[in-house]
């Protein structure tokens, strides 16, 4: 199952600048993995060393954060969307 | 369309990823491109500190402009001239109250032009949009925000748009709509109209205060911390209590006190920082209480304090560890406590704070009652925006004007029925 990600700016540069690209997964980590494949060098920006989702790195699906999910456990299906958002400051 | 940075001031060096350190030019960007770490303004402190002295600080106009050297602009400041250098009040009678010896009220409630602590930061955002070459500026906002925008944009005639939670107090919405900016109220949490504008940031070149332009805007909350040293007379306060949505100012102004101290122009006394906030959005503060760096987003904040209702705190981390360094802690409280410190500042001091500032002072109530803060130490709280903002907050809880007919009559008996007599 292919699902649209959406990619952030400080990301296009590795997505030839596409906004939204289209993975195959049935989760999040699979996503992350398949993002790593179509577009080499997006993982370690997403992920740290162990790989865990960054701490300023925020993924939501739909409109929901995982971490109110699953996280990267977080399940996927047909019509969703994956959005990759970094934090931004208060206001 | 944005311009290439120019290089007018060496002493504003350039952008760093506070996580990686990774260095990027001063341009419109935010976000380490590496691993999503938020941009930070880095300066060459060496070069100030020969620059830079009391004297010649003192001998500026009362602004938040008179410590310029440590704000990362190219030129001179072109918005908000008038803003900042707002009063510290010797807060004696809540002193006494609190059972406390020496303590300070820094009030951004009396802030220029939009009497809230938004208006340092907005001056910075704006000044350096301009440098950039931008037409039009934005912002996420709780409310305070979007006020300071509305009017920093419009003093300027820069073209703005202000995005909002759709059930922000009404005084908050008027206060922005009144400039003429363009209001568009978002059906969803702050957390939610956060996430859109991050998503819209990129798309119209558009100046984001606090998304593109962060690094930027960001560094404005400096001088609040710059003035509170300045009114002690160069002085660091032992103990300062910061409310806290993003946990950005109370990280900015830790940062504060440590470059005056860098730049020798005060000497590096030990400090303790306190957050404050919201039982109904305490994700920092909880994360404190669990000893944990891990921040937990709120999904759905519930608190009269609308301004510090952010779930998920993007500065959470760095207020956990400012706090930490410094010895401090966090503290949290209920609506009920917020309300009853408003009027307990109102009553004592003649300062009406809006619900952060409740926050603020019912929480710096706590952790001096529970010892965290010692009595006879010099104690500064920050209000940060001023009280007709939230009018709806507390509106039900002061009861109301006594109505009498217009004779003497009637205001005799009246003040007969509380024991008064004529003199």
């Amino acid at each position: 199952m292919s699902v649209p990600v959406r990619i952030p700016t400080p990301l296009r540069k590795l997505t030839q600048n596409q906004e939204i690209v289209e993975v195959d997964g049935l989760t999040i980590r699979d996503v992350i993995v398949n993002l790593e494949k179509a577009y080499p060098g997006l993982k370690e920006r997403i992920c740290d060393e162990e790989d865990n989702i960054r701490r300023f790195v925020n993924v939501f699906v739909n409109d929901e954060d995982i971490r109110f999910l699953q996280d990267a456990a977080t399940q996927l299906k047909p019509g969703d969307e994956v959005s990759i958002v970094p934090a931004i400051a208060g206001g | 369309m944005t311009t290439p940075a120019m290089d007018n001031n060496p002493l504003f060096s350039h952008l760093q990823c506070r996580e990686c350190g990774r260095h990027y030019p001063k341009d419109a960007i935010h976000v380490c491109e590496f691993d999503f770490g938020p941009l930070e303004a880095a300066y060459d402190y060496p070069a100030i500190a020969q620059q830079i002295s009391r004297a010649k600080i003192e001998a500026r106009p009362q602004s938040m402009w008179r410590y310029r050297e440590l704000l990362p602009i190219e030129g001179e400041p072109l918005v908000g001239k008038h803003t900042g250098f707002t009063p510290l009040v010797r807060a004696d009678r809540l002193a006494e109250r609190l059972g406390v010896k020496e303590l300070y009220i820094k009030n951004d409630a009396a802030n220029f032009p939009t009497l809230s602590f938004k208006d340092r930061v907005v001056a910075v955002a704006l000044t350096r949009a301009k440098e950039l070459g931008m037409d039009t500026v934005a912002c996420a906002s709780t409310g305070n925000l979007a006020n300071a925008v509305a009017a920093h944009a419009a003093s300027v005639g820069l073209r703005s748009y202000v995005l909002i939670p759709s059930d922000l107090e009404q005084s908050k919405i008027l206060n922005s709509l009144v400039y003429g900016t363009n209001v568009i109220a978002i059906e969803g949490a702050y957390d939610q109209v956060n996430r859109l504008c991050s998503e819209v940031a990129g798309k119209y070149g558009w100046g984001f205060v606090n998304v593109n332009l962060r690094p930027y805007y960001a560094e404005g909350s400096k001088t609040m911390g710059f003035e509170i040293i300045e009114q002690l007379g160069w002085k660091i306060p032992q103990h300062t209590v910061i409310c806290m949505a993003s946990g950005s100012l109370l990280t900015k102004i830790h940062k504060a006190y440590q470059e005056f101290g860098k730049v020798g122009l005060v000497q590096e006394t030990p400090y303790s920082i306190y957050g404050a906030q919201a039982a109904g959005c305490s994700p920092i503060s909880t994360a404190v209480k669990n000893n944990t760096e891990t921040v937990r987003p709120v999904s759905k904040p519930q608190t009269i304090a609308k301004s510090l209702s952010i779930g998920t705190p993007a500065d959470g981390y760095y207020a956990i560890r400012a706090m930490k360094q410094t010895g401090g802690t966090a503290e949290d409280c209920s609506d009920e406590e917020i309300i009853s410190a408003i009027r307990l500042l109102a009553e004592t001091e003649g300062i009406f704070a809006e619900t952060a500032g409740g926050v603020t002072l019912a929480c710096a109530q706590k952790l001096i009652a529970n010892g965290a803060i010692p009595r006879d130490e010099s104690i500064v709280l920050c209000i940060t925006g001023y009280g007709l903002k939230t009018q709806e907050a507390i509106a039900g809880h002061l009861g109301s004007p006594t109505v009498i007919r217009p004779n003497l009559q009637a205001f005799e008996s009246l003040l007969e029925t509380t024991g008064v007599t004529p003199f």
